[in-house]
């Protein structure tokens, strides 16, 4: 049986994800950060789905550990989802560059870094797919999460650059967009419930995407438009808004 | 957080509320350490008010299977997973719920906290009687495990919520050898034959009687008692049954009393023959309301309530006919009448069922309900019987407490463990719980 790779697999995306893969007869292995608290996840999948689960360690900002923790893996999986990130209060971005540092370094520096590696064995394989959880904030910059925002679109044009050179190798890159979703991210923010997804209807979404090889999927749907209009914004006209 | 508003499944009372999940031990605490006041919430398959309050404590993610013991059926579950998961689980692998309601689509914490009953409580008695330890958090954050016998166990097992949330439990389970029930079908006249039926067929594992409740005079108490067992067929290969779904409200005018009429009689008649005998499904014989999705919105945005009560033995009969006269009259009542003969009562302060008979009905939401509501209570309480809470949500607080000797007890813990400050629901606050 097939193994697919989640990172970031304590995010609440990832482990509805997790689920859905496992119920579809996907093994898994699941890294992130202070791994092991995903124990009961780990059982739970097993009881459940019969299938395997390994939880790894994995810091996405040890950009240096990465070749080895692709290395150390003995098994390599035929899909990797990346759902590491980090988003913080803009305002606190804008006076502390540490925080502006992380939210770029997890969002699309460890992205890149992980990602280079596993597209290169996909490639060489002539297989696989890569799921990448980017956002609609990086559609459009704006001025109450551009920090978070800028990172999200360095991390969607890489993807999909990443498309059109493994086109021909037979890969599958898939660009999530999610709207709003609630999960640990978004806890402390009152959403506007018709536009936030629950993590399982974003994981319900993003597997049948990846099946169905989508290229970018908007998650809830109506996204998709919300953002076309939002990009077709005039700059003269967008500077003066407060959205 | 998040603004909602959750209703149960009775889609009545409504109201606003904010929910919150937890994802682990140390953000449930901090929650309940804030300085609002909480009521669990599973899967919404109450009918009342007991799940509801502004703020709601929302378990259904909490839900990962943490053991199970294929070799002694013991299975370790968090608080959120719904008995439909644990079946699709343990039926393949010869096992099944010790006790199940009417519905699959609960929350084993639901099923704690309500204490609830199935077909076969004469033999097997409610699902506390299957759970062999819970952890419970308290309002303080503490977890206590609790086992049988522990004045928290007898407190929390029918103590809707209002103890502290229910965490996991370890259950035991029933040994099967099929999917399939073996299930025999009895016509019945009336309420004496009905009640002739339950006595004679008492030895069946399950037992359960659809009554008809618009039936007058003599007719009074006609039924279809079902009966079974599971078969010894070897076939477990179990799947859940796909489901119909109802997209909105239907219109209210639908249900009036004439389709509860037709629907009656329908029932009653399709069975010519006076006993009839079939194999079925787990899901047909356990579950046949789940293959309908949402079908609580057959009646309509108002909303409806399910009346149940329960009656001791000696004096269900004389009981029973004076309420059905009563439902007959006002030609209220729905198609939905469940009649049960259930066994010894068991130790907990706050569950349900007594040994005697107990009848389960649907009534549509209208001002013109709560008159004949009280009515029936009146009767009940004079028969010295009581109203199931889960399915409650505008019971008097007088008549309540008639039914619930055991009340004083319960309250006495509260106050004791600081539950009162901490969980409350709507319906607590209605009978001073
Ligand atoms: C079609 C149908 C058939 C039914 N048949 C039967 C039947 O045959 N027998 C029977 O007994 N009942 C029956 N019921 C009622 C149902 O089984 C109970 O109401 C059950 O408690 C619902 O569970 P839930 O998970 O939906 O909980 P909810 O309805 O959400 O909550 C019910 C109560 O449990 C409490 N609760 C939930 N989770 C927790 C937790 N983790 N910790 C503490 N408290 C908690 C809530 O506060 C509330 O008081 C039926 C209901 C339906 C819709
Ligand atoms: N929620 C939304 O509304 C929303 C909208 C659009 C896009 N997204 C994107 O969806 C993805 C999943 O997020 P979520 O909503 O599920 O939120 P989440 O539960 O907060 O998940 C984010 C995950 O990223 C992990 N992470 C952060 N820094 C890391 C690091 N240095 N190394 C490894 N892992 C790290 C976190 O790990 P820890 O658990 O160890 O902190 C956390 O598990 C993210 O990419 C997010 O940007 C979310």
């Amino acid at each position: 049986m097939n193994y697919v790779l989640i990172i970031g697999a304590k995010s609440d995306i990832a482990k509805e994800l997790a689920r859905i893969y496992a119920m579809n007869n996907f093994n898994l292995i699941l890294a992130g950060r202070e791994i092991n608290s995903l124990n009961d996840l780990s059982q739970d999948l097993k009881i459940r789905y019969k299938i395997d689960v390994q939880l790894v360690e994995f810091n996405i900002t040890d950009f240096e550990s990465h070749e080895s923790f692709f290395n150390d893996l003995i098994i390599k999986p035929v899909g990797i989802i990346l759902s590491a990130g980090f988003m913080t209060d803009q305002k606190v971005c804008e006076i502390d560059f540490d925080k502006s540092l992380n939210t770029i370094n997890v969002n699309y520096v460890g992205a890149v870094s992980i990602l280079n590696i596993f597209a290169n064995l996909f490639e060489q394989n002539k297989n696989g797919f890569i799921i990448g959880i980017s956002s609609v904030a990086g559609d459009r910059g704006r001025k109450a999460n551009y920090i978070y925002g800028s990172a999200k679109a360095g991390f969607s044009a890489y993807l999909s650059g990443l498309r059109n050179r493994l086109y021909k190798s037979n890969v599958h890159v898939l660009t999530v967009k999610p709207g709003f979703v609630y999960t640990k991210m978004t806890e402390h923010l009152n959403l506007p419930e018709k536009l936030t997804a629950q993590p399982d209807e974003i994981a319900k979404d993003i597997f049948h995407a990846q099946q169905i090889n989508i290229d970018v999927l908007y998650s809830k749907w109506l996204w998709k438009y919300i953002m076309l209009i939002i990009k077709h914004i005039p700059e003269t006209i967008f500077k003066k808004l407060n959205i | 957080m998040q603004n909602s508003n959750l209703t149960s499944w009775g889609n009545y009372p409504k109201l606003k509320n904010k929910v919150y999940k937890f994802r682990d031990l140390d953000s449930l605490k901090n929650l309940l350490a804030s300085n609002k006041i909480f009521i669990a919430y599973g899967n919404g398959r109450s009918y009342g008010d007991s799940a509801l309050n502004e703020h709601i404590i929302y378990t259904k993610n909490w839900n990962y299977f943490l053991d199970f013991d294929e070799v002694n059926g013991i299975l370790h579950v968090q608080s959120g997973v719904l008995l439909s998961e644990i079946l699709d689980i343990i039926v393949p692998k010869g096992w099944f719920l010790k006790v199940t309601p009417g519905t699959k689509l609960i929350t084993v914490g639901g099923a704690i906290a309500s204490d609830v009953h199935g077909k076969n409580h004469h033999i097997e008695g409610c699902f506390s009687e299957s759970v062999i330890e819970f952890n419970l958090m308290l309002p303080n954050g503490e977890i206590k495990n609790c086992q049988k016998n522990d004045e928290l166990f007898l407190a929390t097992a029918g103590g809707m919520g209002l103890t502290g949330i229910i965490l996991d439990a370890k259950i035991a389970l029933k040994k099967i050898n099929s999917k399939n029930i073996n299930q025999t079908t009895i016509k019945t006249k009336n309420l004496k034959e009905t009640f002739e039926a339950f006595e004679k067929y008492s030895e069946m594992p399950y037992s359960v009687a659809w009554i008809d409740c618009l039936a007058k005079d003599k007719n009074i108490g006609r039924s279809l008692l079902m009966v079974g067992d599971f078969a010894n067929d070897g076939d477990l290969n179990y799947k859940s049954k796909q489901k119909i779904n109802i997209p909105f409200n239907l219109p209210s005018f639908l249900l009036n009393n004439i389709t509860v009429k037709i629907f009656n009689w329908l029932y009653y008649h399709k069975n010519y023959k006076q006993i009839k005998t079939q194999k079925v499904e787990i899901d047909s014989f356990f579950y046949p309301l789940d293959s309908i999705d949402n079908w609580n919105r057959i009646y309509g945005s108002n909303g409806f309530t399910q009346y149940q009560f329960i009656l001791p033995k000696e004096k269900s009969f004389s009981g029973l006919s004076e309420i059905l006269e009563k439902i007959a009259e006002s030609g209220k009542g729905s198609f939905l009448a469940v009649l049960k003969l259930y066994g010894k009562q068991n130790n907990n302060y706050l569950s349900f069922p007594i040994e005697g008979y107990s009848l389960a009905l649907d009534f549509k939401i209208e001002d013109s309900l709560f008159k004949l509501l009280d009515d029936l209570d009146k009767i009940v309480v004079k028969y010295g019987g009581r109203i199931y809470l889960t399915k409650d949500s505008r019971v008097k607080k007088e008549f309540f407490k008639k039914g619930y000797p055991k009340i004083y007890k319960f309250k006495e813990i509260r106050s004791k463990n600081k539950m009162n400050d901490k969980f409350e629901s709507l319906q607590s606050n209605r009978l001073g719980i």
